[in-house]
């Protein structure tokens, strides 16, 4: 009987290596995985490098993982938040990388590597300081640069529904990066707020198949605050 | 040139929204960025049927919810709550990139440091050195969408030209911003170079390319 249902968070977080690649969804506080950030503060691997649309607020969750000198480099498209504080002194000090991303490229490239398409040309970024070093090529009268895919090691996921296979659902803009991360990741990792039957949910209804999906932990912490 | 603000009354931030606003007809389907261009929504009448677009996989906004309306799953790229009209929908990151990368949008209105008038747009980051610059979607709205709109202040606040010949901040995308929306005046970018459309009442010609950096152009 295939369950992918984990127990505990020591489960989830269960063979994550130093150095590794984490795609972390979210956007906002909205479908952000923030039980699995603190199984991986706790869990211990460091010198990652993380993927996510913004760089962490405040002191918790993907800040706190920057603050404890675990992330070796992060690669967003807006490291700016309502506090970012952590991820601005590091940055300063020379102590973190960055590699700016636009958000549709950061997208496209996760999509990509969930995809099996190692890299692909796109108009976004011509002209500007995201094509220096880019292979540029016109295709129909146009001007593309290559940009690669985005592949994880991990991927840390939050879904609304999951069942034993892994098939997941989302929430509205809960939605956002999960499903990329989940088939963009060699390891996805998923906290979800509610458990169904395996059939419970329709299979028109299933956004993720769980044949992207490796682990699921239940977490039903309710509705997510601020930002 | 000494005309001072006395000599004319620039527009609002509200009639400026409301200016673009006016000029987007039924059945577009539109993104508008983070700041002034939000206030554009507010002056589409719900009986015209735009279709409102975020970057975070949200399509067919609805007006700002009522505090007791608020539904914690909802909210747009800027992180604000929003609403969904009937026949809204969501979709993932990557899809939602689709529509704007595919060329599926009909307009994209976003704020800019920059315009030139060759149509390029400098509007995510004021210097070569600024530390932790922050791009978001604005590169693939500006090179994805079929058109892409300015709404901002005719000038920085000590007087600076904002439409130039050249931008000297860092470039979002190339070539690419067909109007602009100012406080001073409409402009259209054509291959002429900045035509105005119209201008704040009691302004001249003469005084407004006093305040721009690039030559303007009348239509015809």
């Amino acid at each position: 009987m295939i369950n992918k249902i984990v127990q505990s968070m020591a489960d989830a977080m269960a063979g994550i290596k130093d150095g590794s690649t984490v795609l972390l969804a979210g956007f906002g506080s909205v479908g952000q995985p923030n039980a699995l950030i603190d199984g991986l503060i706790e869990q211990g691997a460091k010198d990652l490098v993380v993927a996510a649309n913004n760089a962490g607020a405040g002191h918790v969750g993907l800040a706190r993982l920057m603050e404890l000198g675990r992330v070796r480099k992060i690669i967003c498209s807006f490291p700016r938040s309502s506090d970012p504080v952590v991820f601005e002194t590091l940055y300063r000090a020379g102590k973190i990388e960055l590699e700016i991303v636009p958000q549709g490229t950061l997208a496209e490239r996760i999509r990509a590597a969930g995809a099996g398409v190692p890299a692909f040309f796109t108009a976004t970024g011509v002209g500007t300081k995201m094509a220096v070093g880019k292979e540029h090529r016109e295709i129909n009268g146009r001007t593309y640069i290559l940009e690669d895919a985005l592949k994880g090691d991990v991927g840390l996921v939050e879904a609304w529904e999951a069942d034993r296979w892994g098939n997941l659902t989302y929430k509205l803009a809960g939605r956002n990066f999960n499903p990329i991360c989940a088939m963009a990741s060699d390891l996805a990792i998923v906290q979800t707020q509610h458990i169904r039957e395996l059939g419970e949910i329709h299979p028109d209804n299933i956004h993720t198949p769980g044949i992207f999906v490796d682990r699921v932990l239940h977490v039903p912490y309710g509705d997510p605050g601020g930002f | 040139m000494s005309a001072t603000l006395s000599d004319f009354k620039p527009f609002s931030r509200v009639q400026m929204a409301q200016r673009a606003a006016s000029d987007i007809p039924e059945g577009w389907y539109v993104n508008l960025g983070i700041g002034i261009p939000t206030a554009i929504a507010d002056h589409v009448p719900m009986e015209r049927e735009v279709i409102f677009h975020s970057e975070n996989g949200v399509l067919g906004m609805g007006p700002a919810p009522t505090k007791e309306d608020i539904e914690p799953w909802l909210i747009n790229a800027g992180k604000q709550y929003v609403t969904l009209r009937p026949g809204g929908s969501i979709c993932h990151h990557a899809d939602s990139f689709a529509m704007i990368r595919g060329g599926h949008l009909d307009l994209c209105v976003l704020g800019a440091f920059q315009v030139a008038d060759n149509g390029d747009i400098a509007n995510w980051a004021t210097s070569e050195n600024d530390t932790a610059p922050a791009v978001g979607g604005a590169m693939d709205l500006a090179a994805g969408a079929k058109r892409l709109w300015v709404l901002m202040e005719h000038t920085t606040k000590d007087g600076q030209a904002k439409l130039v010949k050249t931008c000297s901040y860092p470039l979002t995308a190339q070539a690419c911003v067909k109007r602009v929306y100012t406080n001073l005046a409409t402009i259209d970018v054509t291959e002429r170079g900045f035509v105005v459309l119209g201008m704040a009442p009691g302004l001249t010609l003469e005084n407004l390319q006093a305040r721009t950096d690039a030559k303007l152009h009348l239509p015809g």
